[in-house]
């Protein structure tokens, strides 16, 4: 078996608080290959940015990785130290932030803060690394690199400071890049051309994508393989076909039931009982159960295992259990 | 009794921005005419900054308007009228958390519209009128007492719809309603206005910047560009046919959860940001990103027309 990029392994992370422990990642796996694009879905506190701080290591303070593993090329993550773990980050794995004003540096100029991520990761020095700025600024399609890079980010609208954000994560290259949900602040048609973007430099570059989002439009667009998460757990996971059309898990089905889409105008949507789980009072089994309208006895019980649907497609739901649902049937 | 309830005539309105040592007007609406009919819901749309906000707003003498008419039900709305006006037309806002006052229980903030239009003689009537209003809502009695920070966002913006609802009104102004909620929550909101409206008859102006969430729930459907509308129609009219070279980029920029439909597509990319509207540019508001701009774009602003009944669009050159 090929070796893959990145393979996450029943990743454990947990945030410790006043109120007790936080599971906000619970046993979480999966597998990223070069050149793929993968969408983690999930709602607001459903671990799906923690998974994704989890790998480049910038969780809270109070949060920490309490058990599995993360595989870079086989190499295992947590067992790097700070230095090597420096050296991943921005070479082999970068990331971009939903909120690109807050995560640039407001007083000093876009220039400087590309040049320092070409500096710390590159041999490249003085002449030359102002020059690779400027390249890279070129690469995400800002014109008049020359003079943008005298300019300090709130000279620049939401778009542009997105771009730049693009291009101070691709300075060296990286294998990986993860975009936690990196048109969410943008207006629907910087959207789009952020979107467009991003795509066309995956395919020029050859990099692997990791896409967080909510937005189920923007997966559908962007993504090969997608994950849903719930509750900090995966509930289903499988190529974009797969999800969208013929969904498996009970969370999934509803999700998709409850948006606005082309083909349901007309039609009242379906919503989703109930409201998102607290993660400070997980139930014992399916962390959906509560919301669940086929939820069984086993259900609130036991929580369920991912099992294969077909080759490209897994789902971790009791309802495709042959097993489990005779025996509900029964006990009635 | 006519079918129009509300009608908006050349709205303006021009906010003061000091820029050096000059004063300078910010054009965030500026000319806006449309109506809303009984019970029908107009979903304005557009992106941040093109004066939707404000449109609703001054519609509601939030802020005074520059210039312009606003007329209710036959009546024109002024500073002397805007106080018993307010029973007709409300306002739900977009964030649940900072629109509700974290030191009144929800049986307060549902019950205050009450109190100031004196709409309630006793006590009891009172109580009984918050219950029926929380019930309308999906509210439990036994919440009447609890604060707002112990709502998730779901429910506290239930309890700014409740509010908007206690005095009856024909018409509100919902501000980007659902926007703060959660995907699997904004369903259960969206549900709600629309049962809602077929139980009380009220008319929307359903103001937000998800074009598939607006498309679902309203008749029609105007779009803004830097402070004007651009074009209004019927919302499958305007989703299968738009004729503004805005519509048409907007629509097509739209993810679409449907991977083979939102594949299949071509994306109509706008070039740059939208201008400034410090520095508007001349004529057409649009011809800086428009890949259709004339001459006659950059000196003469189009001014809506009718293409077909009930739909208008502002453009030279489509």
């Amino acid at each position: 078996m090929a070796e893959h990029l990145l393979s996450v392994q029943d990743l454990h992370t947990s945030f410790f608080t006043d109120a007790g422990e936080v599971q906000a990642v619970n046993g979480v796996s999966f597998n990223l290959d070069e050149g793929e694009i993968l969408g983690i879905v999930g709602e607001s506190g459903s671990g799906k940015s923690v998974t994704a701080y989890s790998i480049m290591r910038i969780l809270a303070d109070a949060g920490k990785i309490v058990g599995g593993k993360i595989l870079y090329k086989g190499q295992d993550l947590a067992q790097f130290s700070e230095k090597e773990m420096q050296n991943f980050r921005g070479k082999c794995c970068s990331i971009i932030f939903q909120d690109p004003m807050t995560s640039l540096n407001p007083v000093f100029t876009i220039g400087s803060q590309m040049k320092e991520a070409v500096v710390l990761h590159t041999e490249k020095r003085g002449k030359e690394a102002d020059d690779r700025v400027v390249e890279l600024l070129e690469l995400v399609g800002i014109n008049e690199p020359r003079r943008r890079v005298k300019q300090y980010p709130f000279e620049l609208s939401g778009g542009m400071r997105q771009r730049v954000m693009i291009a101070m994560a691709l300075a060296c290259e990286p294998d990986i890049l993860i975009a936690d949900e990196p048109t969410t602040a943008l207006d629907v048609t910087i959207q789009a051309q952020i979107l467009e973007l991003m795509q066309e430099l995956q395919k020029k570059l050859g990099m692997a994508v990791i896409l967080v989002t909510h937005d189920l439009g923007v997966i559908a667009d962007m993504c090969d393989n997608i994950v849903v998460m719930y509750g900090g757990r995966i509930c289903e996971r499988g190529t974009a076909h797969e999800i969208f059309y013929n969904p498996k898990h009970e969370y999934t089905k509803g999700l998709l039931r409850s948006i606005p889409n082309v083909n349901n105008m007309k039609k009242k949507l379906v919503p989703i009982s109930g409201t998102p789980i607290n993660m400070l009072n997980m139930p014992k089994g399916c962390a959906f159960c509560a919301r669940c309208d086929e939820a069984m006895k086993i259900c609130l019980t036991e929580v369920p295992e991912e099992i294969w649907i077909n080759e490209n497609h897994k789902a971790a739901c009791w309802m495709n259990i042959r097993d489990a649902v005779r025996e509900e049937g029964s006990a009635q | 009794m006519s079918d129009t309830l509300v009608e908006v005539k050349h709205l303006k309105q021009y906010f003061p921005v000091k820029s050096g040592f000059k004063t300078i007007p910010l054009k965030a609406v500026d000319d806006v005419s449309f109506t809303v009919g009984r019970g029908e819901t107009l979903g304005l749309v557009g992106e941040s900054g093109c004066g939707k906000t404000t449109v609703g707003r001054t519609l509601l003498r939030l802020y005074k308007p520059t210039d312009g008419e606003v007329w209710f039900d036959g009546e024109q709305v002024t500073d002397k009228n805007i106080g018993h006006m307010r029973k007709q037309m409300q306002m739900v806002f977009q964030d649940p958390y900072s629109s509700l006052d974290p030191r009144m229980t929800v049986e307060d903030i549902i019950g205050e519209p009450l109190d100031v239009h004196h709409l309630c003689s006793s006590r009891k009537e009172r109580r009984e009128k918050i219950l029926e209003l929380m019930s309308y809502v999906g509210l439990n009695s036994e919440h009447a007492r609890r604060y707002a920070h112990e709502f998730s966002g779901g429910q506290r913006q239930r309890i700014g719809i409740a509010r908007a609802l206690a005095v009856d009104p024909k018409f509100i102004v919902c501000d980007e309603p659902v926007s703060a909620l959660d995907v699997s929550i904004q369903a259960q909101v969206i549900n709600m206005f629309e049962e809602l409206q077929e139980k009380l008859g009220v008319a929307y102006l359903f103001i937000a910047h998800d074009l598939l969430v607006v498309h679902h729930i309203s008749q029609r459907i105007a779009v803004m560009y830097l402070g004007k509308i651009v074009e209004i129609a019927d919302a499958d009219d305007l989703n299968e046919h738009p004729i503004h070279p805005y519509t048409e980029s907007l629509l097509s920029a739209v993810p679409i959860p449907d991977p083979d439909v939102t594949r299949a597509r071509k994306r109509i990319l706008l070039e740059g940001d939208v201008p400034s509207p410090l520095k508007m540019p001349t004529g057409c508001a649009f011809r800086t990103r428009c890949r259709y701009a004339t001459e006659q774009c950059e000196h003469e602003c189009p001014s809506l027309t009718e293409r077909s009944p009930g739909h208008q669009v502002a453009c030279w050159n489509r």
